[in-house]
């Protein structure tokens, strides 16, 4: 395969790349430069030096993701393997009909925008105070970062057992029920479990970003007078934005696939389930391939569609893209 | 406007390092003050315990007749511009220099007045609607003094504004920066390591080594009347040469020969505490081609010869190197210097001598030639503390005065 035949590369020729030979090349109607001989064997080695990971990406998530495409366009239920048929796109008006789907899809946006928003406060202020810290600095980090470090189900049991009334200090501490018993109350654990659990996380990228903010900055922005608000907001906001929308975007992604806790906290009773858990539970559980595989897809394109427009706001918060234009 | 007024100050750091000790300055309303010295002298310590940016360890900081120790950046109403310039990437350039007057909450008729006046006179007005990223560096760095004179602060301090431009920029903004403060009269306190925009710049000029005040003064009196060692060296371009010189029956033995003594620095060095060894400086301009000094100016210096190593001609005048024999100058400044211009650049030690003779001279590299000196402008120092021996009340009289 020539690599210089690729859209890609022909853009990259023309925006990066100076020709240095300028003689006339034989493809026929193709207006690209030609590149020196020199160049088509660096852009040949940049190939061959990607290829390895190109192909294990593809073996371990191009092949699944297809498989599950194709599984979802089937009805396929492993307890009725004989009824098995290619029906199009009806598993998907049956899950998009279904109220179970939406009650968990509503359960894991309310989830994914409480967290998320939570963590990015909690974790500025964390990220501030490691920025910050002078004395202790190694211990400070590394305390902020312990509960990051621990396994997400062994802290969801920690979580669990806390609650459960008769064993645990915070049930008897705050409530006389079962609170992972109640639907609001219980949401509201696992929402708290998400937040102890990847605050530092935010807080990690989030000081990287402050990194990025300049010295001279804060002290410019002192003498023409700003307050320390005015300075975090005026001055320190906007150039972390692009770290703050890495941040965002990695949480969200992250969010929305939340299954451990609550498949440790609840198990998805009181209609507490994610869309992960609802797949889970038809897939595995269930063993019908067809509707599981159908929500898989679904949430797929759920992610797919943040990360996009998260980019897209990426787009416009990278350096240099911004040229000239107004706020 | 105010005057500046530092009592004593000192900054010593927690871990017991003391950038800044003692500093006494009094910085008139509408002066324009230079802080130089080589780098880790102090001086943006200095000019930052000005602004407010560091704690003051003790002494008195008073702005306008009021102390200002305590006081944020905010409540002290000056203006800085920094080295990097420090522009707010996310801002416009008219958000840039709004932003102070939009944190002093302004009026929004007067903000949008005031910055049209700075960019008109700093010549921004075409690119009040670009980002910073795209300016050039002498674009951006006159958003930064836009952003300093939109306020009308009572002073500007300035942290080597002019060190990131080109040789030729930083030539021409110096202008720019030099008629700006006269124009506004604003009190300014300019901060660089650079002696030439000390020089060109200031009104008067402090110099700084090690977190102390060496002198302060015009920049012509530091450059004819240096107090010691470390400013005849600091000052000038090319440097001072600076030789080994023993003391001998009344006279002073130097590679360029028996240098008579007047009898003023004879009673000098008749002291019982007075150095046997001295530091001869002399500087470049004061050397001419023995061939073109008359015989009235002749008895007034001293004759020696020496192989010509390089000439450089400048059209007006030529830098002449001389190889000279004899035992290097050495002294603690002079070291210093040396490490802070790079070891080959500080000409002032070792065994070249740099002269500045008439363009009319017909000399010639590889041949030997006579030369002549000023003994009315040289300059004697102490090599243990760099005082200068030939200092009379503050003016420097050469070594023949009596």
């Amino acid at each position: 395969m020539s690599v210089n035949a690729t859209p890609a590369g022909a853009q990259v020729s023309a925006e990066a790349e100076r020709p240095t030979t300028t003689v006339p090349t034989q493809r026929g109607g193709r207006r690209k430069p030609p590149l020196s001989e020199n160049k088509r064997a660096e852009r040949r080695l940049g190939w061959l030096l990607c290829a390895p990971a190109a192909l294990v990406m593809v073996a371990v998530t191009a092949y699944p993701i297809i498989y599950s495409v194709w599984l979802s366009l089937q009805r396929y239920d492993l307890r009725f393997p004989d009824q098995r048929e290619f029906i199009g796109l009806e598993n998907y008006v049956t899950v998009l009909t279904n109220e179970f789907w939406w009650t968990a899809f509503g359960v894991t946006a309310l989830i994914t925008v409480v967290t998320v928003a939570v963590e990015l406060v909690l974790g500025m202020g964390l990220a501030l105070i490691m920025h910050r810290t002078l004395v202790g600095r190694g211990l400070v980090r590394t305390s902020a970062l312990i509960p990051y470090g621990i396994v997400t189900v062994v802290a969801a049991f920690s979580w669990r057992y806390a609650w459960t009334p008769g064993t645990g200090y915070l049930a008897d501490l705050f409530s006389d029920g079962a609170p992972l018993t109640e639907r609001a109350s219980s949401l509201a654990i696992i929402m708290l479990a998400e937040i102890w659990k990847t605050t530092p996380f935010m807080a990690l990228l989030l000081m990287a970003g402050l990194a990025l903010v300049p010295e001279d900055l804060l002290k410019a922005a002192s003498t023409d007078g700003a307050t320390s608000w005015q300075k975090f907001t005026k001055v320190m906001l906007p150039v972390m934005k692009p770290a703050i929308l890495v941040a965002l975007l990695f949480r969200t992604l992250d969010a929305f696939r939340v299954f451990d806790n609550i498949f440790v906290l609840t198990a998805g009773g009181n209609e507490t389930s994610s869309v992960s858990m609802l797949a889970y539970n038809n897939l595995i559980r269930g063993l019908n391939l067809g509707i599981g595989s159908t929500m898989s897809v679904l949430i797929f394109i759920t992610v797919a569609i943040i990360a996009f427009v998260f980019v897209k706001l990426f787009g416009t918060a990278a350096p240099g893209s911004d040229d000239g234009e107004r706020r | 406007m105010a005057d500046i007024v530092l009592d004593k100050v000192s900054k010593s750091f927690p871990d017991g390092t003391v950038a800044v000790q003692d500093v006494d300055l009094e910085i008139a309303d509408g002066e324009f003050v230079i802080l130089v010295g080589p780098s880790g002298c102090g001086k943006s310590t200095t000019l930052n315990m000005i602004a407010g940016l560091e704690d003051i360890s003790s002494g008195e900081l008073r702005i306008g007749g009021q102390r200002v120790n305590d006081k944020a950046p905010r409540d002290r109403d000056i203006a800085m511009v920094f080295q990097s310039y420090a522009l707010y990437p996310n801002m416009t350039v008219r958000e840039n220099m709004a932003f102070p007057l939009r944190l002093a909450k302004l009026d929004k008729e007067t903000i949008n007045a005031k910055v049209d006046e700075a960019a008109k006179v700093l010549e921004l007005v075409p690119l009040l609607d670009r980002k910073p990223a795209n300016l050039s560096g002498g674009q951006r760095q006159r958003v930064a003094m836009g952003r300093a004179i939109v306020r009308q602060p009572k002073a500007f301090l300035m942290d080597e504004p002019l060190s990131n431009l080109d040789a030729k920029l930083r030539v021409q903004m110096r202008t720019v920066v030099s008629r700006l403060q006269k124009q506004l009269g604003t009190t300014t306190v300019y901060v660089t390591h650079d002696q030439t925009e000390a020089m060109t710049l200031g009104d008067r000029v402090v110099i700084m080594r090690g977190g102390a005040i060496q002198q302060v003064g015009p920049p012509q009196e530091l450059y004819d009347h240096p107090r010691n060692l470390f400013v005849a060296g600091f000052i000038g371009s090319p440097s001072m040469n600076f030789l080994h010189a023993a003391v001998q029956d009344g006279s002073l033995h130097t590679a360029l020969g028996e240098v008579p003594l007047g009898d003023r620095v004879r009673r000098e060095l008749e002291a019982a505490d007075a150095p046997r060894e001295l530091i001869l400086g002399v500087r470049p301009e004061h050397f001419e081609d023995a061939e073109l000094v008359d015989e009235d100016t002749r008895r007034r210096g001293l004759e020696f010869e020496a192989p010509v190593e390089i000439v450089e001609s400048m059209g007006s005048d030529k830098y002449v190197y001389f190889t000279v024999e004899g035992e290097r100058a050495s002294a603690a400044e002079l070291e210093e210097l040396a490490a802070d211009a790079g070891a080959g650049d500080f000409a002032g030690t070792g065994g070249n001598l740099v002269t500045r003779l008439s363009a009319e001279s017909p000399v010639a590299e590889g041949q030997s030639r006579r030369v002549w000196f000023n003994l009315e402008k040289i300059h004697l120092f102490d090599p243990t503390n760099g005082r200068n021996l030939t200092l009379h009340e503050g003016r420097s009289a050469g070594a023949l005065a009596d």
